[in-house]
């Protein structure tokens, strides 16, 4: 049972045309921005994948990670909560020029459909959005009450996660504040692929410290001295 | 209008309100300032949607750790006693009732408690965030804002012409003028600036003011 993959490129294979993508991260604290960019490598040496559906809760910063996948022409639409940034253009260019769609939900359901997705259970209410236009065509019905609007769980072909610590099983840790997403996202996709800043034995995670359980987990890819976009963003880099 | 509490000004006010040891959201933006006025002798524990309770100060410049931010994507710090969890965690702590106030901005307040504050029409690239979570599930639903808008027409109105945030949300109102609380469907004057008349204030909102026997001065300090 050893999860992990020799590379980068080994590490996203097998996400073709079409796939929907969750992408952890909230803004920069927690992107996997290396994944990312082997996507990217991958589609510029091949035209593979295009036309994914990408769900994070952004839509992208500057020239760099999904951004960067936007610009290079690989996204057909974005699910998110909030699609603007310090630097949007590379999604508010296309979303303006009709050329990428955008479905918009509010960012505690876009949580909850996630974990939905990932327990097996294909929908809920919730008061959030009730009454404004998000909630347009969407069941609502009234418990003890009050009103609550119908949301559907939210699954992926694949997710991209960036993990402090992961053990050859799949077990994982986060740092600081930039689990947000990530542990969802991990158990809402059929192949969740990790990269961890340091891969270890089993065993040398503390079970009682694991916050994402290796079942979720597919492969694992050690990127040490992963970027942050924040540094990327004030470097300049522009990937795509 | 000659004279209007500033925003650090309407800021504090609110922050009075705040008690020691209540659970606190803060949206984006000008709300953040409330954090600043916290009277001595209370400690309040803010939320950030983004998954963690009890953070502090943003960092000094050049220190910033940037998977230790903010809703807003500013960089802070964490007090003792901080906790990281899940997306879901911290939206069911939203909507599960667990927050004992969340305080946001807004463009538009109706006296039936309806909040537009997340788009002012169908142009750009629309963005919602945490904003319609945020409006649900809290103790007291409170906004800041100035009684009008930069080209004098009433912020606090009959009926949110602007696309909603949430529906019959809004508990408290903060404003550069006046506190109003909404109960029953109508705004109930709690105070006003003392240096003007009731008539000067109901002639720059949008839908009638209640009036109870008491009506408090609202002064707030040089901050």
């Amino acid at each position: 049972m050893d999860k992990t993959v020799p590379d980068l490129a080994a590490a996203v294979a097998g996400i073709e045309d079409g796939m929907v993508l969750m992408v952890g991260g909230f803004g920069g604290s927690g992107a996997p921005i290396e994944l990312i960019h082997a996507l990217i490598d991958r589609f510029k040496a091949t035209g593979s994948p295009k036309n994914l559906t990408v769900v994070n809760n952004n839509a992208g910063n500057g020239r760099i990670g999904i951004a960067a996948m936007i610009d290079a022409g690989m996204v057909a639409k974005i699910v998110c909560s909030f699609p603007r940034s310090a630097d949007p253009r590379a999604f508010t260019e296309k979303y303006l020029a009709g050329e990428i769609g955008l479905e918009l939900v509010p960012q505690g359901t876009l949580a909850e459909r996630i974990r939905a997705g990932g327990a097996g259970i294909p929908a809920f209410y919730t008061p959030a959005s009730f009454g404004t236009d998000v909630a347009k065509g969407k069941p609502v019905a009234e418990f003890d009450g009050k009103s609550y609007v119908q949301e559907r769980w939210l699954k992926a072909d694949a997710a991209l996660i960036k993990a402090e610590m992961a053990d050859t099983m799949g077990n994982l840790t986060y740092r600081k504040a930039a689990r947000n997403f990530s542990p969802l996202m991990a158990a809402a996709a059929k192949l969740t692929i990790v990269q961890a800043t340091n891969i270890v034995a089993p065993g040398e995670i503390d079970p009682e410290q694991v916050v994402t359980p290796g079942i979720f987990v597919n492969r694992v890819v050690e990127v040490a001295g992963a970027k942050q976009e924040e540094a990327l963003m004030r470097d300049g880099v522009a990937y795509a | 209008m000659s004279q209007k509490l500033s925003n650090a000004q309407i800021a504090w006010r609110a922050a009075q309100d705040i008690a020691d040891g209540a659970y606190v959201n803060l949206g984006i933006g000008f709300p953040e300032m409330v954090a600043k006025f916290q009277p001595p002798g209370r400690q309040a524990i803010f939320h950030t949607e983004n998954g963690v309770l009890n953070f502090g100060e943003a960092p000094p410049a050049g220190e910033e750790d940037w998977d230790l931010i903010n809703a807003g994507k500013k960089a802070i710090t964490l007090k003792p006693g901080a906790a990281f969890f899940h997306h879901a965690d911290s939206f069911g702590m939203v909507r599960g009732g667990h927050l004992d106030v969340a305080i946001l901005g807004t463009y538009e307040v109706a006296e039936n408690g309806d909040l537009a504050n997340w788009s002012t029409g169908p142009k750009g690239v629309p963005a919602v965030g945490g904003a319609m979570d945020l409006v649900h599930g809290a103790k007291r639903v409170a906004v800041i804002t100035d009684h009008v808008t930069k080209d004098g027409k009433p912020k606090l109105v009959k009926r949110c012409t602007l696309p909603l945030t949430g529906v019959g949300c809004v508990t408290r109102v903060y404003s550069s003028l006046a506190v109003i609380d909404i109960e029953g469907g109508r705004f109930v004057l709690r105070e006003k600036l003392p240096s003007m008349s009731v008539e000067e204030l109901q002639a720059v909102t949008g839908a009638e003011l209640v009036l109870p026997d008491m009506i408090g001065d609202l002064i707030a300090p040089e901050v």
